[in-house]
């Protein structure tokens, strides 16, 4: 059947075809589709894992156990699961097991640029690479063979572009696949003994992937018409701007395989193209490559190191005109993203920084607290880093910061990586204030359950983890509730546990009000009689709430009628019935 | 030959559902389609833009400067912000709607009410259209997006009985009442 798919419903798709029986995964953009869609299939277990270490480690137990296996999360994900992943290339497998690792070219949501290929050579695990969606289909099902023939877990690596883009797929049936568990201690118990005659097998393997790399038809050469007295090495996104731009003028060695690389075939192409370019984002790992077995290319002196390509790009470097454009003569404002209408994570920023208080942030939407009008964050960092960071920060800085600096955490993100750092705060006792701004629901990612929702990923009821209780039992004597929609309160408690010389939480507790069970109220209105223009609610940074004609106007379509901007107008302006005809 | 349609917005306002729409219509008619949209951060109410592009052949997911056939925009300055990617012969359909963006919201940015006059005064085909009007009189303001669809439909010479073929594909059967009606107010206006 042919079908329009995202790369990421594509590789789900692959997986599931290829007999894949278990995926354990963190969400994480541009990956968490590919776990989304696998989890609609019905005879198959799929989960969200704490983190992306807990999910490669579930995945490796599945293997182990005889069923094929996957594993996703983005690039920076794969940092967190580095620990199983460079012994997982030791022990080899039992069923296929695939890591789906997705990079954000670009940073249209992350932190980071890094280059996932450096974790394949490092671990010396091979690395498939798509550059649409069949190719993921494809790749998908090649993966758990090679994974198999040659007994190692197998890096997939998705970048944005090739992730969230739909293209064409024919799609087919599922095949099972079980393998016996044998008991094999020399293979799968890693002591030192052990692990140093698994070494040698690690570095033969890397040897005969290189010669199945050299064939294999996951590298391919498209000969071109001559025309360009030039060759191109790419893969990826990038071989698709390359065609683009260039068409069928010229030759081009497609990568499918991006580690290890092949010799012999790019010593060939090189012979037959004479000028070779390497046209790859982010780091030069295909044209080190080529350097270091002695072929001459042009690679980063010409393709930047930075963001994402495009056909453009290409046709820049290559000194091909530009298009014509329109061009306008009025600046036009930037479009942040912002924290939506009713956010509950708004109403404690607006305390926080109220109160000038330092804030150490996390990874999640409430990341956007940093944007004015609220300017709430001093520091975000990584998964968790909040709460390992203002500890840290509070023994560096002592009474002269204790009192207040808070960390901000979300609830999915606590579970993620935080609640480790609160051990540190608990067992080294630094006087830390940790605030976990839980709204029930992995936000940024686009809705994913967590250990702390009571639901899995299919909607099912599932353990529901008690972050007061867990706070309590690592040893946090001071935990308090409060609700981000009360300001008075917030203020208070906020106050109270900066002013206590114990480590303490805050859970700010509320719902994402996009969650489909928070029914919306009535959106308030603005009297324009009694609003007195002093903007006071505009520096809220509600996306309802705007200023014309001397007054606060509020977006009827946008407000949820949260009204924690009625709590902040000194005049009541803001009224929750809306007079008709408004 | 490829062609090129762009759908621009602000997060939230249903791009998706109009990229999906012109996805099925443009495999049903038997061409090679990309589309691309870009997830996660950008789309909490920030600038969002969605790439369509069919053909025989299409390689790149997405489209760049003076490249577009056709800007499909949600909103008006979002129009103005990615005119550039426009081709001299293309036409740009802009709803009307403005919605503030934050820096406008707190007095660091001014609105440039007169965004639209400007891009038909520098010779740049625009059809601008009060998709939302329409789309509440369809039923539904959510129904902006099929209006702008049933407008840009005008544009094509495909017969209109395909798209809302590819509608009633598309939405939950208790909204294809509502959005044929969204596309036929965009299609006649």
């Amino acid at each position: 059947m042919k079908e329009l798919l995202i790369g990421n419903a594509a590789v789900a798709r692959g997986l599931y075809e290829a007999g894949c029986a278990v995926i354990s995964s963190y969400p994480g953009t541009p990956s968490t589709e590919i776990t989304e869609s696998f989890a609609k299939y019905d005879d198959v277990y799929c989960e969200w894992a704490p983190n992306e270490k807990v999910a490669m480690e579930s995945a490796f137990g599945a293997s182990l156990r005889g069923k094929r296996s996957a594993c996703c999360m983005k690039h920076v994900g794969l940092n967190v699961a580095a620990d199983p992943l460079f012994t997982m290339s030791y022990t080899g497998v039992n069923a296929g097991l695939v890591i789906c690792v997705a990079d954000d070219p670009g940073m249209h949501s992350s932190q980071n640029e890094q280059d996932s290929r450096h974790y394949a050579i490092a671990s010396k695990v091979p690395m498939l690479e798509p550059s649409d969606s069949q190719e993921a289909l494809d790749y998908a099902k090649l993966a758990y063979e090679i994974s198999e023939q040659f007994d190692t877990p197998v890096l997939f690596k998705m970048c944005t572009r090739v992730a969230h883009s739909q293209s064409i797929v024919e799609t087919g049936e599922r095949t099972e696949i079980t393998k016996e568990y044998t008991k094999n201690p020399q293979k799968y118990i890693m002591t030192p003994g052990n692990a140093i005659r698994r070494h040698p097998f690690v570095e033969e393997r890397t040897k005969k992937l290189t010669e199945y790399a050299e064939t294999s038809p996951l590298n391919r050469i498209e000969e071109g018409d001559g025309s360009r007295d030039f060759g191109i090495i790419t893969s990826s996104t990038s071989y698709q701007y390359v065609k683009e731009a260039f068409g069928d003028s010229v030759a081009v060695l497609k990568l499918g395989m991006i580690n290890p690389l092949p010799v012999k075939l790019i010593k060939d192409f090189a012979a037959k193209v004479g000028k070779v370019y390497v046209i790859e984002e982010l780091d030069p790992i295909v044209e080190t490559h080529c350097k270091n077995i002695g072929v001459d290319v042009i690679g980063k002196d010409q393709f930047s190191i930075l963001g994402e390509f495009s056909q453009k790009s290409i046709e820049q470097a290559f000194d091909m005109p530009d298009k014509a454009v329109f061009g306008l003569d009025t600046d036009i404002p930037v479009r942040p993203p912002m924290m939506c209408s009713g956010c509950p994570h708004r109403g404690m920023y607006y305390v926080l920084a109220k109160n000038k208080i330092t804030v150490l942030g996390d990874i999640g939407c409430y990341t956007l607290g940093a944007a004015p009008p609220l300017n709430a964050l001093d520091m975000t960092l990584c998964m968790g880093a909040s709460v390992s960071g203002i500890h840290g920060y509070n023994k560096a800085g002592g009474e002269e910061t204790e009192g207040k600096t808070v960390c901000v955490i979300g609830d999915s993100t606590f579970m993620h990586s935080g609640v480790t750092g609160l051990i540190n705060i608990a067992y080294n006792q630094s006087n830390s204030t940790v605030i976990i701004l839980d709204n029930s629901i992995t936000g940024m990612t686009g809705h994913q359950q967590n250990p702390t929702t009571g639901y899995s990923i299919k909607g099912d009821p599932a353990g529901k983890v008690d972050l007061e209780a867990l706070c309590h039992s690592i040893g946090i004597n001071s935990v308090r509730v409060v609700d981000p929609y009360n300001l008075e309160e917030c203020e208070k408690v906020v106050k109270e546990e900066l002013a206590k010389n114990e480590p303490s939480v805050i859970i700010s507790r509320r719902p994402c009000v996009l969650l489909k069970y928070v029914k919306p109220k009535k959106p308030l209105w603005v009297n324009p009689d009694t609003c007195r223009g002093c903007k006071k609610c505009m520096k809220f940074g509600c996306p309802s709430i705007s200023f014309r004609d001397g007054h606060a106007v509020v977006d009827t379509t946008l407000c949820v009628g949260c009204g924690v901007c009625a709590q902040l107008c000194p005049f009541d302006a803001f009224e929750s019935e809306v007079p008709e005809n408004d | 030959m490829t062609k090129n349609i762009m759908i621009v917005g602000v997060g939230g306002q249903g791009s998706l559902l109009a990229s999906k729409l012109l996805g099925r219509l443009l495999v049903d008619e038997g061409y090679d389609v990309k589309v691309s949209e870009v997830h996660g951060m950008s789309q909490r109410g920030g600038s969002v833009v969605t790439y369509v592009r069919f053909g025989e052949k299409v390689y790149s997911p997405i489209i760049e400067d003076g490249e577009a056939d056709f800007i499909v925009s949600f909103e008006k300055i979002e129009a103005a912000r990615y005119v550039q990617n426009l081709k001299k012969d293309g036409t740009i359909i802009v709803n009307t709607q403005q919605i503030d963006p934050m820096p406008v919201i707190i007095g660091a940015a001014t609105y440039p009410e007169d965004i639209i006059t400007e891009m038909k005064d520098k010779g740049i085909h625009v059809d601008d259209i009060d998709a939302l009007k329409l789309a509440n009189e369809a039923g539904s303001s959510k129904a902006c997006n099929i209006v702008l669809m049933g407008r840009l439909a005008k544009h094509f010479d495909m017969p209109k009985e395909t798209w809302l073929a590819a509608i009633e594909k598309c939405v939950k059967p208790q909204f294809v009442e509502i959005n044929k009606r969204a596309f036929d107010l965009g299609y006649n206006c």
